[in-house]
């Protein structure tokens, strides 16, 4: 290793093809969506995007049982990484297929929405295979500019445009400080790798360190406003419920599955050794964010905002695995990261048909009667709502199970007890969902898509290229043309069926969900690899 | 013979879900009944083939399902679920017979819960292993949410039932943490592997200390559900608001598993916690007995007579399994096996009477409906009899073992717990007079049983008078495990009861007396009964 050092670093390209297939159908994504075929970019950029996902799914799969140094030091692949990497792939992809008929990508242009997607996943990808700080922060940040813009694409809505720029400042704000973490904990170490850390950590004896000690709680800081930490969360449910619902979806599952990824690899690895330090204050911010993510969901009546609180809440669940520094803690982390990301991806699927298909947004009356009406969508989001509740025969609850089962192990009991009290609080806001869906009858005006009265209407002659006429022709061709310039949300006219392609995401969410919870032992297999990387943990 | 459990276990479900698939307006009833009785007939095979000398679990389906976690799909069958799961396929049958012969919107969805409910209950019953009874315990209540909040009949089902769930996950989320941290514990302080197997618990027993606090959460979880008195909230609205049927069968056995789960788990593998919390619990069933018997004869709505009859009755279970002694535990199985059968039919007799009484269930619009339903108010008689005890009833047989029980080590709850037994004649003959004789009620139309009624409630008599005939049936066959299931605490009460009780509540000469305090008793209670009930019959005869 020594003697190549000079001829530049070793690069296993391999090992690497997963990230590389990412950027590099990213740059491919963008020149096709300069192509001036409506069909080339409406429908080739969306493809191309999902044939990208897939085939670095592929090359993870690939590469799944590898575990090496990817680029001297700087990157490396191992369990948690290619775990995490299937997980952001996937949520990339069901994006991709929620988005392929929504307003967002017309807007914005189908090639730089789809780059940018890309970009942030590549980010992600970076970020779960770091082993070096420098790496770290260009991942997190790799991943979270692009996730700004994308925030803002629906360009014409002030709500769009509002939730990018906050999520812009905060998330600037998140990522300053977190560098400074990082600085301070370099300075107290003299190193940026994570094993030089962890090795300058044990040797010395850094917990009382006031530089250390600093730096863990700036990078605690800095990590909490990504992953939506209380108190550090208060962004959330705005930006979630400004940005463009594929968006938002993609957001609450991906970045928060990046963000524990962080989480586990620097505390449970670089930092280990001073877990007397930060444990007892992730425990606390961990107990505070339950409570507040679940009572704030409580009053919330737009389903994306009760979605965001009860992201909240559910990465105050995730921490507690990251406190009880074991193995076990870890493979709960990201068995509730896999579990969290197919039941919140159904249920945006279902937010998302409801958009398209009624004038009341994400509103929760939207979902009103639904069980009645559209038992496609009805079932999903009734799955969804029952696995993040986690009642029985759900991935939700084996979940909740494991997490308990590792906090207890650890020592932590008390934040098991934490764990079900924030489970009874979330009962009452995720019934009152399953409710709305059986239990009440259709709003008189909720079938009626078209209204020309929509709450933009003036939207449908002003998009990019000016365009969206036959746009939106294309998009409801069953319809007769002279209601498509009334289009809302790229949706069929007429409030019909929604498009097959978010009914599919649901159901496959939704399946997988129940699948989790009935069989769910291939799911524990996969995350047993994800304790290769924690050598140090019991 | 090889009984296979999870056949047993999954036909409802499975029944109900092709139901909700297949097309055709009867196939989802046909489907569901079918399923059902497929499972009564499996039942019924089980009972019939039950080896009663042989202890421990009879066919016995052991599978590993999460190997990582310890938790095994185990399900078996012993002498303290066997009767329970026959109650279970029995009342759920009569309850889909019941249901099948009436409209309801959404018929498909409503088998489907129906389905998914029956067997989410045989789940908590047949489980084996802890994990499994926390999921089946806690998933049980999900088609209890549907099928009130969507077919309920008053206006106010949505809340109510909202109420109901949360008020019983509360319970069994404090159920969920506490299995956990059984598992959990047991392993690390015997060093052993994870496993949530009952029977590989139950060997490796946890400190008294770390024991106390788990009892106490399941405790929780099983006093809610059944309910039992300071914990009750949800009941009044939530037996307001459910369809018939769906009380019947929630009445009938939901609160039965709670009760169940107190012999299958917290005793077995919480001896010195249940020894130590035995006057607390004791306590806690005679409140509920009392404030369940008082509020059965002042409030006029006839569910929520029966609710809280269930109550009171439910208050003799649970007194019966913290006498902490073979008699106790054996009446409470037989009582729960009992009650679960009179307590079905009542509701269904219940809402015969307001179909009668212009739909109204609150006993002061009803009276006199025997005059022109003589079939009607004779299966009612027989139900409202076994209801208070009448001796000659199985439930005079359950409720005497379970006094008998209490009386041995705890007489003074034995003595208070009596006057719930005088009670239960007041409140019963109350309903049934004032729905039965009296005068008659101003929208009151009477006319008797149809057949198709009749299909559902005779069968359901029919067992009431053969337990009450034979009632050593079901006490000799759950006899040897009911007995293993509270020996271990009963051997860790028992030492200290010995010292601690007066010479007198020594074997054999209480075991007489109290049985001669019974006997007087229940003399007494016969000539109240028979006081009562001629002297309403004649009434509405000229």
């Amino acid at each position: 290793m020594n003697g190549r050092k000079l001829e530049g670093p070793a690069i296993d390209f391999a090992g690497l093809s997963p990230l590389l297939a990412l950027l590099g159908g990213a740059v491919v994504v963008l020149m096709v969506g300069l192509l001036r075929g409506r069909a080339a970019r409406e429908h080739g950029v969306p493809a191309l995007s999902f044939a990208t996902l897939a085939a670095s799914l592929g090359l993870t799969i690939w590469q799944l049982d590898s575990s090496e140094e990817l680029v001297a030091g700087a990157l490396a692949i191992d369990g948690l990484g290619t775990v995490l990497n299937i997980l952001f792939v996937s949520a990339g992809m069901a994006t991709v297929l929620l988005s392929w008929r929504a307003l967002a990508p017309r807007e914005s242009a189908h090639g730089e929405f789809h780059a940018l997607l890309l970009t942030s996943i590549a980010g992600m990808v970076v970020l779960a295979w770091s082993t070096n700080l420098v790496t770290v922060f260009l991942g997190l940040e790799l991943l979270s500019i692009p996730l700004y813009v994308l925030c803002a694409t629906e360009m014409r809505r002030a709500t769009s445009l509002e939730s990018g720029l906050k999520y812009l400042i905060v998330g600037s704000l998140g990522s300053a400080v977190f560098l400074y973490g990082l600085a301070l904990i370099y300075g107290a170490t003299g190193s940026t790798d994570f094993a030089g850390i962890a090795e300058a950590n044990s040797a010395v004896g850094l917990s009382s360190d006031p530089l250390m000690l600093t730096g863990i709680a700036l990078s605690v800081v800095g990590l909490g406003f990504k992953a939506s930490v209380a108190p550090f969360h208060q962004w959330t449910p705005d930006v979630y419920e400004g940005a463009p619902t594929p968006v938002t979806a993609f957001m609450a599952v991906a970045t928060k599955a990046a963000a524990f990824g962080i989480f586990l690899r620097l505390f449970d690895v670089a930092l280990i050794d001073s877990a007397t330090a930060w444990a007892p204050a992730l425990a606390a911010l961990a107990t505070v964010t339950i409570i507040a993510g679940n009572v704030g969901a409580l009053g919330q009546s737009s389903l994306k905002r009760m979605l965001a609180y009860s992201s909240v809440a559910q990465a105050g669940y995730m921490l507690a695995g990251v406190v009880v520094t074991s193995g076990l803690g870890v493979r709960a982390t990201v068995f509730y990261l896999a579990v969290y990301l197919v039941m919140n991806l159904a249920a945006f699927a279902v937010i998302i048909a409801r958009e398209r298909e009624t004038s009341l947004g994400d509103d929760l009356a939207a979902v009103e009667g639904i069980g009645a009406t559209r038992p496609v969508l009805a079932w999903p989001m009734t799955i969804a709502m029952l696995s993040l509740a986690g009642i029985p025969a759900t991935g939700g609850f084996i979940g909740k199970f494991f997490l308990i089962d590792a906090t207890v192990d650890g020592g932590y009991a008390w934040l098991g007890f934490v764990i079900v009290i924030g489970s009874m609080i979330s009962l009452a806001y995720y019934l009152r969902v399953i409710a709305a869906i059986w239990m009440r009858d259709a709003p008189a005006v909720a079938q009626s898509t078209p209204v020309p009265a929509g709450p933009r209407p003036a939207l449908a002659g002003g998009s990019p290229e000016g365009d969206a006429g036959p746009g939106s022709v294309a998009l409801g061709a069953e319809s007769p043309p002279a209601q498509a310039g009334a289009v809302v949300y790229g949706g069929e006219p007429g409030g019909g069926k929604a498009h097959w392609e978010v009914a599919l995401v649901a159901v496959l969410c939704a399946a997988l969900t129940v699948a989790a919870g009935v069989v769910p032992q291939p799911l524990f297999d996969l995350v047993q690899r994800c304790g290769d990387a924690f050598t140090n943990l019991v | 013979m090889t009984l296979h459990l999870s056949l047993l276990l999954w036909l409802p479900a499975l029944a109900g879900t092709l139901g909700l698939l297949l097309p055709g307006r009867l196939t989802a009833r046909a489907l569901a009944l079918l399923g059902s009785a497929g499972a009564l007939g499996y039942a019924i095979s089980a009972v019939i083939d039950f080896d009663r000398r042989a202890g421990g679990l009879q066919y016995v389906t052991d599978e590993t399902w999460i190997r990582t976690l310890g938790i095994h799909y185990k399900l078996g069958m012993d002498g303290v679920n066997l009767f329970l799961v026959l109650l279970a396929a029995g009342l759920f049958t009569a309850s889909m017979l019941w249901a099948a012969s009436r409209e309801w919107e959404r018929p498909k969805l409503f088998f489907f819960h129906m389905g998914v409910g029956h067997t989410a209950v045989l789940g908590a019953l047949l489980a084996q292993d802890l994990a499994l009874f926390v999921a089946f315990f806690d998933l049980m209540l999900i088609p209890f949410f549907f099928l009130t909040g969507i077919w309920g009949p008053a206006r106010t089902r949505v809340t109510a039932v909202t109420k109901l769930v949360i008020y019983t996950l509360v319970g069994s989320l404090l159920m969920l943490s506490a299995a956990i941290a059984t598992a959990v514990l047991a392993a690390e302080q015997n060093g052993t592997e994870l496993s949530f197997v009952l029977s590989d618990l139950q060997k490796l027993r946890l400190g008294a200390g770390t024991q106390d606090w788990i009892f106490l959460f399941f405790a929780a979880a099983f006093l809610v559900k059944m309910p039992m008195f300071p914990v009750h909230g949800w009941m009044p609205d939530g037996y307001r608001n459910m369809p018939l049927p769906v009380l019947a069968v929630f009445s009938g056995v939901l609160s039965k598993v709670a009760a169940y789960g107190f012999l299958r788990i917290a005793l077995p593998l919480f001896p010195d916690a249940a020894v130590q919390f035995q006057d607390l619990m004791l306590l806690i069933a005679l409140a509920s007995i009392l404030y369940g018997s008082a509020m059965a004869f002042t409030t006029t709505e006839a569910r929520l007579i029966l609710g809280y009859s269930s109550m009171a009755q439910l208050g003799f279970i649970v007194l019966g399994i913290f006498a902490l002694n073979d008699r106790g535990a054996q009446g409470a199985v037989l009582q729960a096996f009992n009650h679960g059968l009179v307590v079905a039919p009542a509701f269904f007799v219940l809402a015969l009477l307001a179909a009668r009484a212009g739909g109204s269930e609150d006993i002061r619009d009803m009276g006199g409906v025997a005059l022109r339903a003589p079939v009607l108010a004779v299966l009612f008689l027989i139900v409202a009899l076994a209801n208070l005890a009448m001796p000659g009833s199985a439930n005079f047989v359950g409720e005497f073992y379970i006094l008998l029980g209490v009386f041995q080590d705890k007489p003074v709850y034995a003595i208070l717990a009596f006057t719930g037994v005088a009670l239960a004649s007041v409140y019963t003959l109350r309903l049934f007079i004032r729905a039965m004789h009296n005068r008659v009620g101003p929208r009151v139309e009477s006319s008797d049983l149809k057949v198709a009624d009749g299909l559902v409630l005779v069968p359901l008599v029919l067992a009431i008078l053969a337990v009450a005939l034979y009632p050593q049936l079901p006490l000799e066959k759950g006899e040897k495990t009911v007995v293993a299931s509270v020996a271990a605490a009963r051997d860790l009460a028992g030492p200290p009861a010995a010292i601690g009780a007066t010479p007198v509540a020594q074997p054999p000469k209480p075991v007489s007396g109290a049985a001669a305090w019974m006997e007087a008793a229940a003399a007494a209670e016969a000539a109240a009964a028979a006081g009562g009930a001629p002297g309403v019959e004649e009434e509405p005869a000229p």
